[in-house]
């Protein structure tokens, strides 16, 4: 088995992370576009999308079957089956492999459910390093306000009522952002993670990621 | 009673505490009998008083449907699969065997961790990878390893047990020449290797199921007689202790003089069967 940061593929593999709310999805979504528009071949996978383990992922947030050790082992499935199946081949091919969301959503999330740091690491050690890891840094109002404001009802386990810190569920959403926030802020230098200022305006964001995106294809086209 | 041991990092929010019950691994490779023998022993013990719980691979609520069908479609990549068999393995053990365990039960497991390790590492996993996911299982009162002399001999019990060679016990997925009985032999030869480098790193205690099923029936019988028999003796010196001392204090007093009596059985089991 090959693990994180070892990889060498023709491929290169750029990924968003942040908490809900702070507009990664739009972003990637507009890189997105212009890189077809530019010609790339382009192969975009999300979090949570493997067919194999949908299913039991649907089923198990309905009837509240996880525990902080499954939630996080199943997560960690769903992410293998895009690893072997939507992330190396199309890496190998030559593709650009857009990510919404990737390990570090997992080390955030699970560390702050209060699984071991160390053991969720170890778990995803067969990833893929990515070329660019995006981290949309906006601070906990902002997010929270968003995401309260634009949806009618938070669900359970994105609440993190699982864990039994509030009866409310917006008050459950904001501790648990809190801590999910706080464990993006220590990978950044652990993962060497690209912040972005997500407060400010989205077409400012944009141009900041396709310049640091548009400088790697170059470095790519340059070294062959 | 005995206190919870883990091979590596606990489940989260795992209240480490003394449990009255006793975990038995029965491990071996596909078609050697584990499933037989469990059934006897299983029959056994509740004839003896004791309450039994059987779990085995993907029973779980959680993740034993959707392992079952995601082997249909032969289209489970490495990874995948050993994380998935991980899913299924922690909802079992928080959800069945450590709550029948502070019961007081026997809790009787078809494989443990070590069919997962040995099938990831045949795969190509990284041997301290698997090792360290399965860091979260509790250490068993006894593995009982029942081994084979030779893969050629697992064919002809697969039959007998009316089966017909499956495609992932057979190792299809590895893409090895051959069709699949040869496939199914040169992966059973690659699986006993494992498991006997594994008996050493976590005390299996090997039992010879090249015998006759009456034979194996009866060593292990004996084995786990002498291990539930503890339980028995454990809960009496729990009972008598009870009425003077905390809970707590209590627990720990006889959470360790078992432990040090039970090494010592374990040791003389290795010596006679191995």
């Amino acid at each position: 088995m090959i693990s994180y940061g070892k990889h060498r593929f023709p491929g290169q593999l750029f990924i968003v992370e942040g908490t809900d709310g702070s507009g990664k999805s739009t972003q990637l979504a507009l890189l997105h576009q212009w890189l077809k528009a530019e010609g790339y071949p382009v192969f975009f996978s999300e979090w949570n999308s493997s067919p194999l383990v949908k299913d039991t992922t649907r089923r198990a947030k309905k009837r509240r079957l996880f525990t902080p050790a499954t939630f996080s082992l199943l997560h960690a499935t769903d992410f293998a089956d895009r690893t072997e199946r939507d992330i190396i081949p199309p890496l190998k091919a030559g593709a650009i492999v857009l990510a919404d969301r990737y390990i570090y959503t997992a080390f955030a999330r699970d560390v702050a459910r209060g699984c071991d740091r160390e053991w969720v690491r170890e778990i995803y050690r067969f990833a893929v390093r990515p070329t660019v890891a995006f981290f949309f840094r906006a601070p906990l109002d902002v997010a929270i306000d968003r995401i309260v404001s634009g949806r009618p009802e938070l669900k359970y386990y994105e609440a993190g009522m699982d864990m039994l810190w509030d009866d409310d569920p917006e008050e459950s959403f904001k501790i648990f952002q809190g801590k999910i926030l706080e464990e993006y802020d220590r990978m950044v230098t652990e993962f060497n993670l690209t912040v972005i200022d997500a407060t400010r305006s989205i077409e400012r964001q944009q141009r900041e990621m396709r310049s640091i995106v548009s400088r790697h294809l170059k470095e790519k086209a340059g070294s062959r | 009673m005995r206190e919870m041991s883990f091979y590596g990092t606990a489940l989260p929010g795992i209240e480490l505490e003394a449990y009255a019950g006793k975990l038995i691994v029965i491990e071996g490779p596909d078609g050697v009998g584990r499933s037989t023998h469990i059934a006897l022993l299983r029959a056994w013990l509740e004839s003896q008083g004791h309450a039994v719980l059987d779990t085995g691979m993907s029973r779980s609520v959680l993740a034993g449907r959707g392992i079952k069908e995601a082997k249909q479609g032969h289209t489970l990549g490495g990874l995948t699969m050993q994380l998935f068999y991980a899913t299924d393995f922690a909802d079992r053990l928080e959800n069945e065997m450590l709550p029948a365990l502070r019961a007081g039960f026997v809790v009787l497991t078809d494989r443990y961790i070590y069919s997962s390790i040995a099938r990831a590492v045949v795969r190509g996993a990284d041997a301290g990878w698997i090792r360290a996911i399965y860091g979260i299982a509790l250490v068993p009162d006894a593995i009982f390893y029942l081994r084979i002399r030779s893969a050629e001999e697992l064919g002809p019990r697969v039959l007998q047990a009316g089966r017909r060679f499956d495609y992932w016990e057979s190792g299809m997925d590895l893409h090895n020449a051959g069709d699949y009985y040869e496939s199914f032999v040169g992966y059973q030869k690659l699986m006993l290797r494992e498991f006997d480098r594994m008996s050493g790193e976590y005390g299996f205690r090997v039992v010879d199921a090249s015998r006759p099923v009456r034979r194996v029936a009866s060593d292990l019988r004996r084995a786990v007689g002498r291990l539930v028999d503890e339980v028995e003796t454990t809960n009496a010196v729990e009972l008598t202790s009870h009425s003077t001392a905390e809970r707590k204090s209590q627990n720990s007093v006889s959470g360790r003089a078992p432990q040090a009596g039970e090494q010592t059985l374990s040791r003389g089991e290795t010596k006679g069967t191995g």
